[in-house]
């Protein structure tokens, strides 16, 4: 579904990432880990497209195409979707505007009709009852006032309602507390198919005791330094990153 | 002088000192406007010698005054020498076609959704539709008959109420009130005339558009709307779709008198043309608005401006009566090469008096926008409330937002708030809606109009869907 190929991309002239591989087929969960500034918000950037950064060399490719042409908006109607580390505020824009515009986009985009405001109605409650999300949170401001867990809980509730083949959820779990982290696992192991694929950046082992990976890779300076399973999450948790990069500076 | 005059008197007499003049020498003074073409355009329009009087006096006054020059706009300064003034009022070209229509015009009035024979209407296109918004305005005017109310030409009224012209014009704009409002007062051809008779409430908004005898807007337009105790009215000025004009100069007044007990609501959406992208041509538009409110009264003036090349307006309210209200909300959209200096006074006399300003400025392309709002709070108006909220919204770096909030007051019981921000288009934003699928242009929409939701929210809902279509069109292009 998503093949990455020697990935290099730069911002105001920094490398960033430094030769990126990596192959998500359909049904799979892959957790991207690594130390603070190693360059997994900027994977998720450029793979949404991300303008500033630029891409050197390498390829991206999505369901058998390349996808390095298209705009964001473009890569958001093929079904990528990111929720964001930092979800941004828009003032004055209600949740259910900015999903209704959002959701008639990408309709508008495969050529279908806007969805008629019942189904839309009917299709938001069933998510928020999903993600147990409040009545009220419709109708207010997006992300304004949020508080930071209510920020993270609103991107899952976005992509439960846009249905995304791809999702990348960057440092979704931190600021949920012990109850939210659940309840929005819950809600992406439920939203999970044999056709989607998820890509979860944490840097906590504990989200994946819940959303349970096939592959988990380590970043560090721009580049995937080690992939394994579930055990190299525990490993890490343990152990820290030190030796990793060590191994990595010997090679 | 009676002692409401000499309030008036001093409470607008102050209007320009926040400008700076200069002098004008005596033979820039215009040649095309003397006395003889008063004379000429009240006897054209076979006035009662009570209003050529008026335009005399006004003319005599306009003389003696200089054209103010204000700090955060930039213009050449009209010709008045060129102006005709009666001889050939303003004469729409006549289009046999819409295929005849300027096709960037065409292409808005498409984006806008207006409706084929509205088009026509609006760029003139000579048809029979004509004869259509003729009935529509008269079984309209029918309606409004049965409710005793009186909406017509300020021509018209002249002739057929001239009792109530003449009681209240110039009362809530003195002909000395500034130099454009003066000229005005001198030689207005059109405007509007609405009277609400005592209890009654305006079943439906009163549209200029529905107006007879509206074919264009006139370059000194005269509006005098009288609610009278306890009644209701929700009025409409100007539309959404783009008005070319031959006249550069539109100066407009408007008159408001809410007597007690009266609600008046007035929404203005003007779409002047801007000139171009270069800031060449377009309309310079200075208007004198003002409203006057009595016991208990309210005044809400809410306002969409996003056309001409260079707008001065500042609608304002005299709360003259205790516990009554004035209201100002207010989006200006200035791109390009654009200029505005908009913004309210509310002069509070009346005890228990109360305003609220909102006013949200947007700056795009090499335009500069300024707010500037005075709140006075007089001696007589105890527990007066002021809270006022100025924000802008920047696109780009070469464009420029100014804020200059004037607050006198003169009694201590008064509670008077003032926020202000100043925030741009984030990338940031941009980026978060593309990645949920709204592209740049649909982005830059959706974060305009909630930025100005506040004020979209006081407009009547037909309006405010068109506000919002026209927002995001006057910016298109400004980012990216
Ligand atoms: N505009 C920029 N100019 C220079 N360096 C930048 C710029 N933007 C990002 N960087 C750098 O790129 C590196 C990677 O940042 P990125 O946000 O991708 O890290 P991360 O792995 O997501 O970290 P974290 O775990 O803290 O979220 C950081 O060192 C950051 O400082
Ligand atoms: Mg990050």
């Amino acid at each position: 579904m998503l093949k990455i190929n020697n990935l290099k991309a730069s911002i105001e002239g920094n490398k960033i990432l430094t030769g990126i591989n990596l192959d998500v087929k359909p049904g799979e969960v892959h957790a991207i880990m690594g130390p603070n500034g190693s360059g997994k918000s900027t994977l998720s950037s450029v793979i949404a497209g991300r303008e500033e950064y630029e891409v050197e060399d390498g390829t991206i490719d999505f369901d058998g195409e390349s996808i390095m042409d298209l705009s964001p908006e473009e890569r958001a109607h093929k079904g990528i979707f990111l929720s964001f580390q930092y979800p941004i505020e828009i003032p004055g824009v209600s949740v259910s505007n900015f999903l209704k515009t959002s959701l008639n986009e990408s309709r508008k985009a495969q050529g279908l009709e806007p969805m008629p405001a019942g189904d839309l109605l009917k299709m938001m409650r069933e998510k928020m009852e999903l993600l147990e999300i409040k009545k009220g949170f419709l109708s207010r401001s997006l992300n304004q006032g949020f508080s930071g867990g209510e920020k993270k809980r609103n991107e899952i509730f976005q992509m439960a309602m846009l249905e995304p083949k791809l999702a990348i959820l960057d440092e979704t779990d931190s600021g949920l507390d012990i109850d939210a982290l659940r309840i929005v696992a819950n809600g992406v192991n439920k939203l999970k198919s044999k056709d989607n694929a998820t890509v979860l950046i944490t840097h906590y082992q504990r989200l994946l005791d819940y959303i349970v990976p096939d592959f988990v890779h380590v970043l560090y300076n721009g580049r995937i330094v080690k992939s394994g399973t579930k055990d190299l999450a525990h490993e890490l948790e343990e152990k820290g990153y030190d030796w990793i990069i060590k191994e990595a500076e010997q090679l | 002088m009676s002692e409401e005059e000499k309030i008036l008197e001093e409470v607008t007499g102050a209007d320009y000192k926040y400008g700076f003049t200069t002098d004008i020498e005596s033979d820039t003074i215009p040649k095309g406007l003397n006395e003889d073409v008063v004379r000429l355009i009240s006897s054209k329009k076979e006035e009662p010698e009570w209003l050529l009087n008026y335009r005399l006096k006004a003319f005599e006054t306009w003389k003696k005054m200089e054209e103010p020059d204000w700090a955060n706009i930039k213009y050449n300064k009209p010709n008045y020498q060129d102006i005709i003034y009666y001889a050939a009022p303003k004469q729409k070209k006549k289009l046999n076609s819409l295929d005849e229509l300027d096709p960037e015009m065409k292409k808005t009035f498409d984006k806008l959704g207006i409706s084929i024979d509205e088009q026509k209407k609006l760029a003139g296109v000579a048809v029979d539709f004509v004869m259509d918004s003729v009935s529509v305005a008269t079984s309209f005017k029918d309606k409004l008959g049965e409710l005793g109310i009186i909406f017509c030409s300020i021509s018209e009224a002249v002739k057929e109420h001239p009792e109530l012209v003449k009681k209240y014009i110039g009362t809530v704009v003195p002909t000395s009130d500034n130099f454009f409002s003066a000229l005005n007062s001198a030689v207005f051809t059109d405007g509007s005339f609405c009277y609400i008779p005592k209890g009654v409430k305006c079943p439906m908004e009163l549209s200029t558009y529905f107006r007879i005898n509206q074919a264009g807007t006139g370059q000194f337009e005269r509006t005098l709307l009288i609610a009278d105790e306890g009644s209701y009215v929700s009025y409409l000025e100007g539309c959404t779709a783009p008005m070319r004009d031959e006249n550069q100069l539109h100066a407009a007044v408007v008159e408001l008198i809410a007597m007690d007990d009266a609600e008046i609501k007035y929404s203005t959406v003007q779409n002047w043309y801007p000139g171009d992208a270069n800031g060449v041509g377009g309309v310079f538009n200075f208007v004198t608005k003002r409203g006057i409110c009595h016991n208990r009264s309210k005044i809400s003036w809410t306002q969409v401006e996003t056309g001409s090349a260079v707008t001065w307006k500042y609608p304002s309210c005299i709360l003259k009566g205790d516990n009554s209200i004035g209201e100002f909300y207010s989006v200006a959209v200035t791109n390009n090469y654009q200029q505005a200096d908009t913004g309210t006074k509310m002069i509070h006399l009346g005890k228990n008096s109360k305003s609220t300003i909102i006013s949200k400025g947007i700056c795009a392309g090499k335009s500069e926008g300024s707010y500037r709002g005075l709140v006075k709070i007089q001696k007589s108006a105890e527990n007066a409330r002021n809270f006022s909220q100025c924000d802008s919204l920047l696109m780009g770096d070469k464009c420029g937002s100014h804020t200059f909030p004037y607050i006198e007051v003169k009694n201590k019981s008064a509670k008077i708030e003032h926020e202000a921000t100043t925030s741009k288009i984030g990338e940031d934003q941009i980026f978060y809606c593309n990645q949920r699928g709204i592209g740049t242009e649909e982005a830059i929409a959706l974060i305009v109009n909630g930025y100005c939701k506040d004020v979209l929210n006081q407009l009547p809902m037909e309006f405010a869907v068109e506000a919002q279509k026209l927002l995001a069109i006057s910016l298109e292009g400004s980012v990216g």
